[in-house]
């Protein structure tokens, strides 16, 4: 008897449980504003300003999503997320989009179900030490302290490294980059690693930035880029082209100087259909408005190469070089499929 | 309940079961079953629902792979290429060292602190309430830190022993170095070492069972001994003397043992980045440990001084009576009484130790919510199976010790006769 009202109950619970939604368009639609994953404060590539308003080359990627889809790059609100809080917060719903210097890689793509829309920084694992310590190679480490954040594929790589260098090390586990920073700059470890654009940009908020170096070698590959949830294939072609926008207006040379320009028609089919300009409304095939790229691009702050110069390229204090990161017309590896 | 029984048999009507006091009350525990068995039914349901929608399984078989990750302290061995069940094993025996440490630690400060603070000495009663109030109303996570910080912005890094000139030193006759990371102690070694046996999960040092059964033999036979003495006095009047005996039988055998074994202490030196030969023991532990301890010794002093209190005054007055000095009264007649009342808050207080041990991961001391409720979780992204696991092994340590603890409080409790 008991166990018959038990089955009947959970028949009940079952008919009204909630579902994670499968459409997060029209989830951020009706919310009217994009939950976008970020990371806690990483200079140029996520933090905030005075104001709390967020910019970075991460951010970007927000700012075009929400663009593209509610026709405005300030609807965003930004959750900080840690290396361990990341990917609960994308798989619970909390986030709509990860866009936080995240590693693709296979289990994280077919274990914890996660779609990697692309990669928008082609990475590697590096050292940063103190230049007193003279340090010249990350093979000299043997017997070092590592700082290193928990929950990231730089965490794996450093074992793997200094297992096949027969080296050994003692790991200090740090929550936050900043703790990180801390940590490091008190002395607490020796060297501190994780993804060379992250120490570039972890460098560049430190008070004598001159003291320390980062060592040649790259000891993994990290192709960095925004994750979606499985299962919303409309919501990751959303994201995926938004992207891919500032990717292809970097190759066709539309800037936020000429795009307004452009718009209004060109010459050239596949800058119109990318901006929406002539005849093809790529926009309504992934359940957006014709303009949807001109909207992502002018929302993030231009395309790819304005967006890298502005947050984390040369000028900036981060200073990194294109590298791979270049188009491939260039000897990059940036290479967006054709819009069509 | 005589009206009850002479009402008349009228025919059951539904509306009785909310109106009649005879099945009122079952009603209302029947309906609050329902619901609660809804909710929970609700709450496995969703989640069994939305792992599917998430395509994800529940399955514990990740503890058998390799978990990839290395772990700064580890009691037994352990390397990356151990499995994630082992990786929760070292966490599990570093929440155990925390907790078994800070609960020692605690009880004895505690008490301490609980005695002294009934001290009729003006500035010793007082000073004692300013640390009791200072301890417990600032939260523990906020010592921990503070500690923390303490150890690493204060002490001097490794290589600031190196050099001609260094800037720091070691202490103890160079034996022992305090750094910003971690002190670097002695480690006993033997030259001739018996080995380790393998009992599967890990190995036990032979040199360990050598030392602790010869320790277990000396104590026995130094217990006869006294038994005998007492025999002895009880039959003759006189008490033989035995202190040059215990001595003897409690050291002899050991220090002998030890010299069979070739003991030593190897000194940790700087070598490379950091302390090598010695064992380090890590700031982290130093800092959850002195946090706990002085966070939760706060409690179990008012424990204490609740418990002395509660024994009536009489019974030291009639201790005196007998002409009892203060120091035997309070330890045979206070004292074995105030365990009554101490005994039952101690056991929570010790469970709040190891539950508070979890703030571990604050100064990144890698106990099991920092193998496996973190780093574990993360990198297999079994964040359900995890969680589960971990709340269940808590809950198995906290019944452990308060089933430990209860038969202890049985054994000092009143007797009656
Ligand atoms: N790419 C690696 C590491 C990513 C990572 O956590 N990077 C750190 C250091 S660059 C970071 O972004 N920290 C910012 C924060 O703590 O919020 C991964 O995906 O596991």
């Amino acid at each position: 008897m008991k166990n018959t009202v038990f089955l009947g109950t959970l028949a009940a619970a079952g008919l009204a449980a909630g579902f994670v939604s499968a459409a997060t368009l029209d989830d951020v639609k009706a919310r009217g504003e994009l939950n976008c994953g970020v990371n806690t404060g990483l200079v140029g590539f996520a933090a905030p300003d005075a104001n709390g308003n967020w910019s970075g080359f991460d951010v970007a990627i927000c700012k075009a999503v929400a663009a593209a889809v509610l026709g405005d790059a300030s609807k965003v609100k930004y959750v900080p997320t840690t290396g361990q809080t990341r990917f609960t917060a994308l798989a619970s719903g909390e986030v709509d989009i990860l866009s936080r210097n995240t590693t693709w890689t296979f289990s994280r793509d077919a274990d914890l179900k996660f779609t990697f829309i692309g990669v928008n920084y082609y990475d590697g694992q590096g050292f940063m030490v103190n230049k007193a310590l003279g340090v010249t190679s990350a093979k000299e480490l043997d017997g070092a302290t590592v700082c290193i954040q928990t929950g990231t594929t730089t965490e794996l790589n450093l074992a793997d490294f200094f297992k096949v260098n027969n080296m050994t090390y003692s790991p200090v586990t740090i929550e936050t980059n900043a703790e990180g920073e801390q940590q490091f700059l008190a002395g607490a470890c020796d060297a501190y690693t994780t993804d060379a654009s992250g120490l570039a940009a972890t460098r560049a908020a430190f008070a004598n930035p001159e003291d320390y170096v980062i060592l040649p070698e790259i000891i993994s590959k990290e192709p960095l880029g925004p994750l979606v949830r499985h299962g919303d294939d409309q919501w990751a072609d959303i994201t995926r082209w938004a992207m891919n926008a500032l990717i292809a207006a970097e190759e066709y040379g539309v800037t936020s100087a000429n795009i307004e320009e452009l718009s209004k028609g060109t010459e050239n089919p596949e800058i119109n259909r990318l901006l929406g300009a002539g005849e093809d409304n790529l926009g309504a095939m992934i359940g957006l408005e014709k303009d949807w790229g001109k909207k992502a691009i002018v929302g993030a702050g231009g395309n790819y190469g304005e967006i890298f110069a502005a947050t984390i390229g040369e000028s900036t204090p981060i200073g990194l070089a294109r590298g791979l990161n270049a188009q491939w017309t260039q000897g990059g590896l940036l290479y967006t499929p054709p819009f069509r | 309940m005589a009206t009850v029984t002479d009402a008349p048999k009228a025919s059951f009507r539904l509306s009785m079961l909310i109106y009649d006091t005879r099945y009122r009350s079952i009603t209302i525990q029947i309906v609050v079953l329902l619901l609660f068995m809804a909710g929970a039914a609700w709450l496995v349901d969703n989640t069994v629902r939305n792992l599917a929608a998430l395509g994800k399984d529940f399955s514990f078989g990740f503890l058998w792979n390799r978990a990839g990750y290395d772990i700064n302290q580890m009691l037994v061995q352990y390397t990356n290429d151990s499995t994630h069940g082992r990786a929760m094993l070292i966490g599990l025996l570093n929440t155990l060292l925390v907790a078994f440490m800070s609960c020692v630690a605690a009880t004895v400060l505690g008490v301490i602190i609980g005695v002294l603070r009934l001290s009729p000495n003006w500035i010793v009663g007082r000073l004692t309430t300013v640390y009791v109030e200072m301890f417990r109303n600032i939260p523990v996570l906020l010592w921990i830190l503070v500690a923390y910080a303490i150890f690493t912005e204060v002490l001097p890094a490794p290589n600031a022993f190196r050099g001609e000139n260094p800037t720091a030193s070691m202490i103890l006759f160079d034996s022992v170095a305090l750094t910003n990371r971690y002190t670097a102690i002695p480690d006993p070694l033997f030259y001739r070492s018996l080995g380790n046996i393998d009992v599967g999960l890990f190995l036990i040092s032979l040199d360990l069972l050598a030392i602790i059964a010869v320790i277990t033999g000396s104590v026995l036979v130094n217990r006869k001994l006294l038994a005998h003495a007492t025999a002895v006095q009880n039959a003759t009047g006189v008490r033989p003397v035995t202190w040059w005996k215990s001595i003897l039988v409690l050291l002899v055998p050991l220090a002998l043992l030890l010299i069979a074994l070739g003991f030593h202490a190897e000194r940790p030196v700087l070598r490379g980045f950091n302390f090598t030969g010695g064992l380090d023991v890590s700031n982290s532990l130093m800092a959850l440990w002195l946090g706990l301890t002085l966070y939760t010794a706060a409690f179990i002093a008012e424990i204490v001084r609740a418990g002395i209190g509660a024994v009536s005054r009489g019974q030291t007055e009639a201790a005196f009576a007998l002409g009892l000095r203060p120091n035997r009264t309070m330890s045979l007649v206070i004292l074995p009484q105030a365990l009554r009342v101490i005994v039952p808050p101690l056991i929570s207080q010790y469970l709040n130790i190891t539950k508070n041990s979890s703030l571990a991961i604050a100064v990144g001391y890698m106990d099991l919510r920092g193998t496996l409720g973190g780093i574990t979780l993360n990198q297999t992204g079994r964040e359900l199976e995890c969680v589960l696991l971990m709340m269940l092994i808590y809950l198995a340590i906290s019944l452990m010790i308060s089933g430990a603890m209860n038969v202890y409080n049985n054994s000092v409790k009143l007797k009656e006769r």
